[in-house]
């Protein structure tokens, strides 16, 4: 059993300033103290008795008590039949004027197409050859039963919705995975359709669960309704957990990218409409020391094309089956209770004056408290994400490319430890063992990116195999690949070290300006990082209060104080960060002096590439990640929400046009060129 | 109710005293003889008709040849109610539920079918359900205590005004505590626990129509705030008194205004006054083989004024009607003098009808002092019968289906399952017509051959009127649309006990007050595609609010639908719980009330569907905001009830 040591409650033991107890006892009563439940290695047991036999073990999960039990097939005549799906069809068929046999018979093809045929054969065949696999390529997969437990109760009491975070491939199966190993019922899984490229593959996960949306419905209202009807349907009759990724889709950067709405919107809905008493959403945290999929994710975000998900590909992963990729932690937060998170906040109109089955958009008021659902979601899933010593590495190691003396990584990484701790980050640091064994033995898990030698920690230029795409650097990917371990960290020092740059931008102490700032910030890199909508000065006061809480700075009634112990970390957390607001400044630059009229999205992300390609090649940027197309995409929609560039749709395509002033206004704030305009409140 | 079981037991035992029949009878030859006189009179001397609406005793020396109706002067209901009800509970002193000597419960009496029988598995069933301990009693007031009362302020002068009227009134305790209430559950707790901050200071019993004018007249010279009484049933807290009314308060009784003053045969309709009960109305209508199929659940008591007022619904209503389909003609009493139309139609096309602004008024625009409802031939044939479908889903869906094709017999309910094990529960010890659902070879039948769980199975009851043939072919219907949904008949036994059941079910809130137990009643109207959801969430809701209070014992919370509709339905439901270990019970019971009804209206159903509610201010207020007022007579009453102080 590991230990997990919360620090999130140390406190300073020097006395305090009165100032900053003032300002303690101000947010004490706000932050909740974290604790988090210890973890169990479930592999622990399979290596020690027959895959066999468990799998084969006798299953009988624990289910909804208001279950009335069905087979696939059954859902599927239910959804065909439901007055949601017949009103579509007869709305079509008066707007086409094809007879409904033929538009029902394409809802049958359409749900032919996504839905799951989930069959105890295939999940036994999953749980028999996963073993096998868990066993070979991880040292732990670990369970916090506590959670288990939770989740075991809400699934008795309500349908539940299951909200994993999305780093892998490998999510949907391990959770499949551990909830069969804990008698729960299996998931039923919104898969994308790529998967069904496939086939064989793609037949299997049908059998263990998975069901398959289109990315894109392209306003087809026939598909939008099968597949609402599809997800309620098995939601209201309790048939299994619903399984989704708030994220849509993979996080390459491994930061967590900003919630999609749609499916949220449909399993919410039945109890909007009363049709269930309740609903539970589990925000789920699975956390990688070493995800399969790392270094193809850092060609995918250098721009060298996705390789389609197919079975041949699969197989030649079978390389991957020889190497170590350390352990897994899933965290099952607290199931979140619908009706609680919406009880004030929603009005009972809409649905009460309209039959329930006809499609009706949601209100302005729906659409905000989905938002806010899904963002406290997200935000519970980053709280319970763990962080290992490696992330900390990366950090310290991007921070001093391309080599650093053991030494000092090893000091500077112990610091980055005390400091994420304070920062309330949910570190698993084995304290038993030496700091400096623990970071050589991360370092050894990814060789693959340093290389140990001579007591120098080296980035590796190199790769081992032969192939590397033409045309890239291999040092970019083993860049970008440090990035993504760095990025795990982010979200927990978003919000000091957006303090802390404000600090270094604003000329000054003044609370307001450096709030100011702050508010800019944080509004510019809303796609990059995951803020709850509004309440910035919440951000804002959060952010301070870690970095009172170590003593870096002072808060007065009017001013913000750098201490002089603080200097050091707050040049780290701006450094931590720069990377960003100098990237975004660069592209502000490359906007103003590329990009003509009409561009599009393509021609902008291949323009930028090269464009940063040039820099970083005459030495006039270091700025690494703007290698990165996940920041070109974030930083183009930031635009677009700042008004600095503008989004038109021509012959069914979005084209841009950049407002210049707005741009270059933009490039000297993020180059604290100018100051960051008015104070936005008053009320500091 | 007692009626309707007393005539289908055929035990004939009404309320009324013996000695009255006699009477009776002479003053039903004596209205007959009017009836026949009067009819002769209309249209050329509509006068004469009036003259029946004089007040008895007092009418003039010169009247008509025949005498008028020689009603006793004490009628079913006394002015000293309490000497008949309970002062402190629901219903007939003489009718309550004890624990006898061998610790068993029995209902006392003489009134109901029940009445005089030992229910031997009740009190087991009440120890599993609600954690109901017999063994530990509440200790409550066992009588009024006068110097509690709040004193009477009544000015002097008007008191000379009112004894020159020669209407009788009362300033004692007992009396004007006795009108300070109606039923909620809460106005009940508190008379046996505490008292009322603020109770009417007088009571006046007006005998006719012109005894109310008289009324009104001195509340608005001398600012007296009334409140008509008519039953006391009221469940909408409408009787109570705000307790910031500085104004003297008058509790105006109807319930010596209870005489029928004509029946037309022609027409089928009845002038009645506004006091007239239920019971009472139905007693005397019947002997001339009429009825107005008008049966709320509370119609031993209820007045007809009350049912315009609180727009009451009866049991028989699909076909029947409701209160709004029954008043063909109301007349109110306002301060600016009497509301009436101009003839007895069926209908009118001249403006909005006045009648829906006073019908569900609840006593706030002026004082309905008498009404003509429409009557019907007593029915030839009356049959009861059940049905009992696998789950409270199928039986859901037959109902509708049933309500689609409009064939729903005089009453259908559909109990859900706990509400039919508690009809189980209430099997008495000996009884022909009790014996039980699930005994002997039915049983078998029902859940091993048919696959019912007893757990799961939902109970429909019946009740057919019409002539015979009818009857049996609608019957007949009705059991070939079940069946398609599941349904199985379960015999006419079964139907006829859930009836007499809703009816005892009233004593028993009474029982639960004595053990720590709280309980009420609430209903709703839904749409038709929403009745199963809101069912299901408002009993959960129910039972997550009691656990959250800390209430220990998990809640009783069950339903029926108890009316259906073309565009929805009726849904009644009961919940009580147990309170031992909880300081304020009544704060708990309110919140888990509220709570209830939030998740009602969640569930796109209404406040309520006949108990009547407090919305009636902010209806007025709406009128009040939106339409230009001045032309309405709601506006210039500055004297009636509270409500009218402010508009
Ligand atoms: C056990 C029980 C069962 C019930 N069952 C039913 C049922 O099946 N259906 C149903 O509809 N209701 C039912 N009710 C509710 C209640 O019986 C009705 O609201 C009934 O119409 C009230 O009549 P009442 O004569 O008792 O009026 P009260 O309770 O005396 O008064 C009700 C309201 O009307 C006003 N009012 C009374 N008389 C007059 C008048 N002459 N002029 C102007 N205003 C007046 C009062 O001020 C008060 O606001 C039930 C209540 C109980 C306790």
């Amino acid at each position: 059993m590991e230990k997990t040591v919360n620090l999130a409650t140390v406190s300073p033991s020097t006395p305090l300033p009165r100032a900053l107890k003032r300002q303690k006892e101000r947010h004490g009563p706000q932050k909740e103290l974290k604790k988090w439940d210890e973890f169990e290695d479930m592999l622990e047991e399979r290596r020690h008795f027959s895959d066999l036999k468990y799998a084969m073990k006798c299953y009988t999960p624990t289910v909804y008590k208001g279950l009335c039990p069905c087979k696939p097939d059954k859902i599927k005549r239910c959804v065909l039949k439901s007055e949601e799906v017949q009103y579509i069809i007869k709305q079509i068929s008066k707007e086409t004027h094809e007879s409904t046999d033929i538009i029902q018979e394409e809802a049958s093809v359409i749900l032919d197409e996504m839905a799951h045929k989930l069959r105890l054969g295939a999940i036994r065949f999953f749980a028999f050859s996963l073993s096998k696999v868990f066993k070979r390529i991880y040292k732990k997969v670990c369970v916090n039963e506590e959670g288990i437990q939770r989740l075991q109760r809400a699934i008795q009491e309500h349908p539940v919705v299951l909200l994993p975070s999305h780093r892998s491939y490998i999510d949907f199966l391990m959770l499949s995975y551990v909830l069969y190993t804990y008698d729960l019922p299996v998931p039923v899984i919104a898969a994308g359709m790529d998967f069904l490229g496939m086939k064989l593959v793609g037949e299997l996960l049908r059998m263990s669960g998975a069901f398959f949306m289109r990315r894109t419905f392209g306003g087809n209202k026939l598909y939008w309704t099968v597949f609402s009807e599809y997800v309620k349907t098995m939601l209201r009759n309790g048939y299994a957990p619903v399984e989704f990724f708030l994220e849509g889709t993979r996080s390459r950067s491994a930061k967590t990218l900003t919630p999609k709405l749609g499916l949220l919107n449909i399993v919410m809905e039945p109890f909007f409409k009363r049709e269930v008493f309740d609903t539970y959403l589990v925000p789920i945290s699975i956390s990688y020391d070493r995800p399969l999929e790392e270094t193809l994710y850092a060609h995918e975000l250098l721009g060298v094309p996705k390789p389609k998900e197919s079975t041949t590909g699969l197989l030649k992963a079978r390389k991957v089956l020889n190497e170590n990729y350390g352990s897994i932690h899933v965290y099952f937060g607290e199931p979140l209770s619908l009706r609680s998170i919406a009880n004030g906040k929603m009005s009972r109109g809409p649905y009460n004056l309209v039959p329930r089955h006809i499609p009706q958009k949601p209100s302005e008021d729906m659409h905000a408290f989905v938002s806010h659902v899904a963002y406290k979601l997200e935000l519970l899933q980053i709280q319970n994400m763990v962080l290992n010593p490696w992330n900390l590495v990366a950090t310290v190691f991007l921070q001093n490319l391309p080599r650093m003396d053991f030494d000092i990584l090893v000091k500077k990484t112990v610091w980055l430890k005390d400091l994420t701790q304070t920062f309330g980050g949910f570190l698993i640091w084995p304290d038993n063992i030496a700091a400096d064994e623990v970071i050589h033995s991360s370092l050894l898990l990814h060789s693959n990116i340093v290389n140990f030698n001579k007591d120098q920690v080296i980035l590796k230029e190199e790769s081992e195999e032969p192939g590397t795409a033409e045309g890239l650097v291999f040092q970019h990917i083993t860049i970008l690949m440090c990035v993504a371990y760095r990025n795990q960290l982010l979200n927990i020092f978003v919000r000091p070290s957006f303090v802390a740059i404000s600090l270094q931008m604003t000329p000054g102490f003044r609370k307001e300006d450096i709030y100011s700032c702050f508010d800019f910030l944080r509004d510019v890199f809303s796609d990059e990082f995951i803020f709850f909508p509004g309440n910035a000065l919440k951000d804002f006061e959060e952010g301070c209060y870690l970095l009172t809480k170590n003593e870096t700075i002072q808060v007065t009634p009017q001013d913000i104080l750098v201490t002089d112990k603080g200097d050091t970390v707050v040049s780290f957390l701006a450094l931590l960060f720069k990377p960003f607001v100098e990237g975004y400044r660069i592209i502000c630059q490359y906007l103003q002096k590329e990009e003509n009229e009409g561009f599009t999205e393509k021609q902008y992300l291949t323009g930028i590439r090269n464009y940063n390609y040039c820099l970083l090649q005459s030495g006039e940027s270091e700025c690494y990640e703007l290698l990165s197309s996940d920041m070109h995409k974030n930083a183009l929609a930031a635009l677009v929400r700042l008004g600095a560039v503008s989004k038109n749709k021509v012959n069914d395509e979005y084209t841009y046009k950049v407002n210049d002033e707005a741009i270059i206004k933009l490039e000297e704030m993020l180059g604290a060129k100018i100051p960051i305009g008015k104070p936005v409140t008053a009320r500091l | 109710m007692a009626e309707a079981a007393a005539s289908a037991a055929a035990d004939g035992a009404g309320c009324g005293s013996g000695s009255s029949l006699e009477r009776e009878r002479e003053r039903v030859c004596a209205g007959r003889r009017l009836r026949v006189l009067s009819g002769h009179l209309q249209g050329r001397a509509p006068a004469a008709a009036l003259v029946l609406n004089e007040c008895r005793g007092r009418a003039p020396a010169a009247a008509p040849a025949a005498p008028p109706p020689a009603a006793p002067e004490s009628s079913s209901i006394p002015k000293k109610r309490q000497e008949l009800m309970k002062w402190n509970g629901w219903g007939y002193n003489d009718s309550k539920f004890i624990i006898n000597k061998k610790g068993q419960i029995e209902f006392t009496g003489k009134r109901y079918p029940l009445s005089g029988m030992v229910l031997p598995t009740f009190r087991e069933w009440l120890q599993n359900v609600l954690g109901l301990n017999l063994d530990q009693r509440t200790t409550s007031k066992a009588s009024l205590n006068a110097s509690d009362v709040p004193p009477s302020v009544v000015k002097e002068d008007f008191l000379d005004d009112l004894k020159e009227t020669s209407i009788s009134y009362s300033q004692e305790a007992d009396d004007r505590v006795f009108r300070a209430h109606g039923h909620c559950l809460h106005e009940i707790y508190l008379l046996r626990e505490g008292i009322f901050q603020r109770i009417p200071d007088i009571v006046l019993w007006p005998k006719c129509h012109d005894d109310v004018v008289k009324i009104v007249d001195l509340a608005c010279k001398y600012n007296l705030c009334i409140i008509p009484f008519g039953g006391g049933t009221s469940v909408s807290s409408g009787l109570s008194c705000p307790v910031d009314e500085k104004r003297t308060i008058v509790s105006l009784d109807t319930s010596q205004m209870n005489r029928i003053l004509w029946v037309d045969e022609h027409n089928l309709t009845a002038h009645v006054e506004a006091g007239i009960t239920g019971q009472e109305l139905e007693r005397q209508l019947k002997e001339s083989g009429y009825c107005t199929g008008h049966e709320p659940d509370s119609q031993e008591f209820s007045t007809v004024g009350g049912w315009v007022s609180t727009r009451a619904s009866g049991m028989k209503k699909n076909i029947y009607g409701n209160i709004e389909d029954l008043v063909v003609h109301i007349k109110m009493v306002t301060p600016k003098g009497v509301i009436e139309k101009s003839c007895q139609v069926p209908r009118m096309s001249t403006g909005p009808d006045i009648h829906h602004f006073i019908l569900g008024s609840e006593g706030t625009l002026g004082v309905v002092t008498e009404a003509t409802i429409k009557i019907r031939p007593v029915p030839e044939y009356q049959k009861y019968g059940s049905v009992a479908f696998p789950n409270f889903e199928r039986g859901v869906a037959c109902l509708r289906e049933i309500a689609k094709q409009r064939c729903a017999p005089a009453s259908i309910r559909l109990m859900d399952n706990m509400q039919f094990q508690f009809g189980l529960a209430l099997k008495p010890q000996v009884s022909s017509i009790f014996t039980s659902f699930l005994d002997g070879l039915k049983k078998f039948y029902i859940t091993k051959f048919k696959g019912f769980d007893p757990n799961q199975l939902s109970v429909a009851t019946l009740l057919f009127e019409g002539d015979r043939e009818k009857v049996l072919q609608h019957e007949k219907q009705v059991y070939d649309i079940a069946a398609k949904f599941g349904g199985l008949a379960a015999g006419e036994d079964n139907g006829q006990r859930g009836y007499l059941l809703t009816y005892v079910i009233a004593y028993l809130r009474d029982l639960g007050l004595e053990h720590y137990v709280l309980g009420e009643s609430f209903e709703t109207s839904a749409p038709w595609d929403r009745v199963i959801d809101l069912c299901r969430n408002v009993k959960e809701r129910i039972a997550k609010e009691c656990k959250e209070k800390g209430v220990q014992f998990s809640p009783l919370s069950t339903c029926r639908v108890t009316q259906t509709y073309d565009a929805g339905a009726c849904i009644y439901f009961y919940f009580a719980f147990n309170y031992r270990g909880i300081s304020d019970p009544l704060t708990v019971f309110e919140e888990t009330e509220a709570a209830a009804r939030e998740e009602i209206l969640a569930n796109g159903g209404s406040l309520s569907h006949h108990h009547g509610g407090s919305q009636v201010e902010s209806i007025l207020q709406i009128l009040k905001d939106h339409i230009n007022v001045s032309y309405f007579f709601i506006v210039p009453m500055a004297v009636y009830k509270f409500y009218l102080a402010v508009i």
